[in-house]
């Protein structure tokens, strides 16, 4: 799917949370809200563009944050 | 079956702890305090004749027809303005009030053309009944005095409104229209002019009923007693022989219905009086708008093609259900199971949506299942989950008669849930106070006999910073409640949020810059909500349709837990759905990440559920959203989608990039009543059926379960949860139904808030709101009563973060969207319609400094141009909107609202940014670039339906098109 698109649902959702104060909070929240609402090709290709880490296509860093913390563990690309 | 008649117990119901016995005919009789000598005579068994009563409206006293003795007092009062009293000895018959009621008949006889036996309410009027009942036997007034229907007096009928006629000479100048469009409707467009025989019903300011104010309900018409005020249809057809009781498919209102037909075909619809949703109120699109059912274009045979540039072939259902299943199976054979979805329909009834929901995740074994509610409701789902820990609103639709303070967000009732509207009315002229936050002035603000206390008219896009600011206004201002919070709600999310909405960023005087809003107003409105008793909240699509729409619902939900109102009649959160099963698609599992019930797919205990009932493995991930599908077609990963009932080219944002991700799918069905603007880009049609051909039920937006019944046999032979059935049949996959009943058994043994709802016992209760249950056996009107149902409700964080779409150099206006009374949602049936008389074109308001500094003037064809399109639409100019807003509305394919509409949305849900669209409007002369393409694509596919009819004819035609 198209990264700039991932990038921006990503940071909405991150705009939400980052109103949370306690950043851990925050972090857990947004990866939380991306297993359980995108597909896992979506997290995979979001993933995928912070671990090649030469362009983040305007990532923000409390969202690259919270998925490298807890979603980094190896997904499969899926069927879904 | 044969027609039922609700009785009319005269005057309405009294509710009062105090009962009182009288005596009536000899027999003790026990009614509520208030209550009327004719009601309780009624209640009792002994009917007084009666005309101008009738117990939808308040006792007028005026026909003089239902005169009783009571002992003790003089003359012979009316028992409909009587009220009871203890120890009263009343007498309903005696030689002396028969002399009398027979007078009184003799004079308005004299009055009345005797043409019973033509006339288009034989056999169903009240007046020839009491002739019949007084035995009246004479006139000896003769007819040939002064009347309503004399050479000299009559007043020719007045048929301008397409569904009703108003023949003056019948009338008898009972009030009960009048009344009907006070007290039940609340528009108050009729009047009576002149005296005695000159008497008269007069619409507006003595103007035909098409021109006046009058929103034609059918309020007047259904309270007639006579054939003055007549349903054309009626006066067609003649009188039906049988009702059924069915559920209106257009809003999430949800009224009931008595369908009275003759044969197959539907003569009226009258709302049932006994309909808890309505309780015998409806609007022009229920009571008149059915006609779209049997209309011409209804397509009837299932059709299939190999690409969308070919005409139509007209195929068997088992052909064409075969060729369905055989392309899905060839798409994930090549692509992967997941490159299949379906997209289920709000206008779907929930056995159908379950079956579509079951059929993806069983048979395509796949979670990429979708519903229009996406666009829609969907952040109301998320957001009430988050804070009070059900996707639904708190409360029955009649709790709003005891708030005594109610505040409409980003809701047009009177427009989109118009029965509701009506009751909202209702409580505002008895003194509730009313607070409007919308960037127009809707009806409400200002209409006759009632006026909004404060219009928080903000700027379209700053929902959350005037709900921080409300929010603010009451912990600053000491507006808490302290007691409600500690008891019911999580400590800790309370105090970090009232942290966060002290802050001095949230405060109105600070918000005011972005919201457009004087901190005064903010704060006042704050105070009455606060501080007036009972608060009621309610919601629609101007809250959910943003890009913060998740984060406004929990604001919502803030500020009705830190005043305490939640949990009783009277308060709550209510969103005001827009489709009529909205609530229903939901509950039923139809969106990607959640199995029916509101239970995520990654719940082992449920999915096991699921599992064992199905006899599939159920994938644990979440699936893709109708946005996402796109997406997926467009990087081509995406090719086969299945929809039932959904005009997803028509109905979402961004029509230009809902195109070319149809066009780059290999497999697209359509399963629908008419050729829609998504079927124009289908491989597979399946004729639907519409709501008069099924069985089902639907959930309205107070979670109340009523029956759709079939009073009429599907059109194409099948109903739509039979063709799902055969669908998953043909992929390998047999679900074996004998009745939609039975789905209903399955989704009540596998979800717990459903474990008590049969058909059984809804046909026993008439409706039940879920939750339905072992603690609950006949369903719940009112939600989080002692406890919330997450256990305690959590405070959210609701910062404001503005839009990415933002007025600029470029664009400068900021274009909203919404919806009017006579049209619904993409129009596809109101449109086949009358109901065009009232809305036959989408058109743009626009402020008249706006206008002005453009050089547009009323009725000029304009350009409105987003980043993401651009569409040409006639101007309205006008003061509802303020400046730098511009409005329309979307029922018509080829104004292409939804070509301007871009694909921002919802942070949480992906809910389209449906309300807030930076634009630019100039004048033109000539419609844009994408209507002159629509057109011609869309006459392409019109002579495609019609290649089969007679195919070498068209063949020469379609060369032309082509051309
Ligand atoms: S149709 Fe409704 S709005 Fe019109 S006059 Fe009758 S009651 Fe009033
Ligand atoms: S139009 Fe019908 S309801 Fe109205 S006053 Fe005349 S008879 Fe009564
Ligand atoms: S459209 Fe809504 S308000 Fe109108 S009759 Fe139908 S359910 Fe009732
Ligand atoms: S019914 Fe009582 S006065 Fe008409």
């Amino acid at each position: 799917m198209d990264i700039d698109n991932l990038v921006r649902m990503a940071n909405r959702i991150g705009d939400y949370f980052a109103a949370y104060p306690d950043r851990t909070e925050a972090e857990t929240s947004i990866a939380k809200h991306l297993a359980m609402y995108w597909t896992p090709q979506m997290r995979h290709e979001l993933l995928a563009c912070i671990a090649r880490g030469d362009d983040l296509h305007g990532l923000h860093a409390l969202v690259s944050d919270a998925v490298k913390k807890h979603l980094a563990r190896p997904e499969q690309a899926g069927t879904a | 079956m044969t027609i039922f008649r609700e009785p009319d117990y005269g005057t309405p119901k009294r509710t009062s702890s105090e009962m009182v016995t009288l005596v009536i005919d000899g027999d003790r009789v026990t009614v509520p305090a208030g209550t009327s000598v004719m009601r309780a005579a009624e209640l009792a068994g002994n009917r007084i004749p009666k005309l101008c009563a009738t117990d939808s409206l308040e006792p007028f006293g005026s026909c003089r027809l239902c005169l009783v003795e009571i002992e003790g007092r003089r003359g012979y009062p009316a028992s409909c303005t009587t009220p009871v009293e203890a120890g009263m000895v009343v007498r309903t018959q005696s030689a002396k009030l028969a002399e009398l009621r027979r007078g009184v008949m003799e004079l308005y006889i004299s009055d009345h053309p005797l043409d019973c036996l033509t006339c288009s309410a034989n056999g169903n009027c009240e007046l020839q009944d009491m002739a019949g009942v007084v035995g009246l036997r004479e006139v000896r007034y003769g007819m040939d005095g002064r009347n309503h229907f004399d050479k000299h007096s009559a007043v020719a009928p007045d048929t301008s409104n397409p569904y009703f006629t108003y023949d003056p000479a019948k009338c008898i100048v009972c009030n009960r229209c009048v009344r009907a469009c006070e007290e039940t409707q609340g528009t108050f467009a009729l009047t009576i002019s002149g005296r005695g025989f000159d008497s008269r019903v007069a619409a507006g300011t003595n103007q035909p009923f098409l021109e006046s104010e009058c929103v034609s309900c059918g309020a007047c018409v259904q309270a007639c007693p006579t054939a003055t005020l007549m349903e054309k249809s009626v006066i067609r057809m003649g009188q039906a022989e049988k009702s059924v009781i069915t559920t209106c498919a257009y809003c999430g209102v949800g009224c009931s219905f008595k369908a009275e037909v003759k044969g197959n075909e539907v003569v009226r619809m009258v709302p049932h009086k006994d309909g808890k949703a309505n309780m015998g109120h409806s609007c022009v699109k229920g009571r008149f708008a059915w006609g779209y059912a049997t209309h011409p274009d209804r397509i009837t045979t299932p059709m299939i093609r190999a690409s969308i540039d070919e005409p139509w072939q007209k195929v068997s259902w088992e052909e064409a259900i075969n060729h369905a299943a055989s392309e899905f199976r060839r798409i994930q054979a090549k692509h992967g199971r997941g490159a299949v979805g379906g997209i289920t329909s709000s206008r779907c009834t929930n056995e159908e949506t379950y079956l579509v929901q079951k059929l993806v995740r069983a048979a395509f074994g796949n979670n990429n299942v979708d519903t229009c509610a996406r666009v829609c409701h969907s952040p109301t789902g998320y957001g009430l989950k988050q804070t009070l820990g059900e996707s639904a609103g708190t409360q029955t639709f009649e709790s709003v008669l005891q708030a005594d303070v109610v505040m409409v967000i980003g809701a047009n009732p009177t427009e989109g849930h118009p029965v509701f509207g009506s009751l909202l009315k209702r409580r505002l002229r008895e003194g509730a106070k009313l607070i409007v936050v919308d960037p127009r002035t809707i009806e409400l603000v200002k209409t006759p006999h009632v006026q909004a206390d404060y219009h928080l008219k903000l700027m379209p896009g700053t929902n959350v910073a005037i709900a921080n600011a409300l929010a603010h206004v009451i912990v600053t201002e000491g507006l808490v409640n302290e007691a409600y919070v500690a008891e019911r709600c999580e400590d800790a999310a309370f105090r970090q949020w009232k942290a966060f909405v002290a802050r001095p960023e949230n405060s109105p005087e600070a918000t005011a810059a972005i919201t457009g809003v004087p901190a005064e107003a903010v704060r006042g409105a704050a105070r009455l909500y606060a501080g007036a008793g009972n608060g009621a909240i309610y919601y629609g699509l101007g809250v959910t349709e943003h890009s913060q729409g998740s984060t406004m619902v929990m604001a919502i939900a803030n500020l009705a837990m830190v005043t305490g109102n939640v949990g009783r009649m009277g308060v709550g959160v209510n969103p005001l759905r827009g489709q009529n099963n909205v609530q229903g698609s939901c509950d039923m599992g139809s969106f990607p990440h959640e199995l029916p019930g509101y239970r995520h797919v990654s719940d082992s205990t449920t999915r096991h559920l699921f599992e064992s009932a199905w006899g599939v493995s159920i994938d644990p991930e979440p699936g893709l959203r109708i946005p996402n599908m796109f997406e997926a077609a467009l990087d081509g990963s995406f090719l086969g989608l299945y929809i039932e009932g959904e005009d997803i080219a028509q109905s979402d944002p961004n029509t230009q990039h809902v195109e070319s991700a149809l066009r780059a799918m290999e497999c697209v069905v359509v399963q629908d009543i008419f050729l829609n603007e998504t079927a124009k880009y289908a491989h597979v049609f399946l004729p639907g059926a519409s709501f008069l051909e099924k069985d089902g039920t639907f959930t309205n937006a107070e979670r109340r379960i009523s029956r759709v019944r079939k009073v009429m046999p599907p059109l194409a032979g099948l109903a739509d949860w039979e063709v799902t059935c055969a669908l998953a049949k043909a992929l390998g996959y047999p679900m074996d139904y004998a009745h939609p009943s039975e789905i209903m058994d399955e989704i009540a043994r596998l979800t717990p808030t459903f474990h008590g709802v049969s058909y059984d016992k809804i046909d026993a209760l008439g409706s039940i709101q879920w939750p339905c249950n072992e603690e609950a056996p006949e369903g719940t009107p009112i939600m989080h009563v002692d406890h919330f149902v997450r256990g305690k409700g959590r405070f959210m964080l609701t910062a404001y973060v503005p839009t990415d779409e933002r007025a600029n150099r470029r664009y400068p206006l900021l274009l909203t969207t919404g919806r009017i009374l006579s049209q619904y949602n993409v129009g596809a049936q109101t449109r086949r319609t009358a109901n065009i008389v009232w809305h036959a074109e989408d058109r743009l308001e626009i402020h008249p400094h706006d206008a002005e500094e453009r050089g547009i003037k009323d009725g000029d064809w304009v350009g409105v141009a987003s980043r993401a399109g651009e569409t040409v639409l006639r101007a309205t100019v006008t003061g509802r909107v303020q400046p730098g807003v511009v409005y329309t509305t979307f029922h018509f394919p080829e104004s292409g609202a939804n070509v301007i509409t871009t694909d921002n949305s919802d942070w949480a849900t992906n809910c389209p940014e449906y309300k807030v669209t930076a634009v630019q409007v100039v004048p033109v002369s000539q419609p844009s670039e994408w209507q002159q393409r629509h057109r011609d694509f869309a006459a392409r596919q019109q002579a495609y339906l019609q290649g089969r009819r007679d195919a070498e004819k068209t063949a020469a035609e379609r060369g032309k098109v082509d051309a």
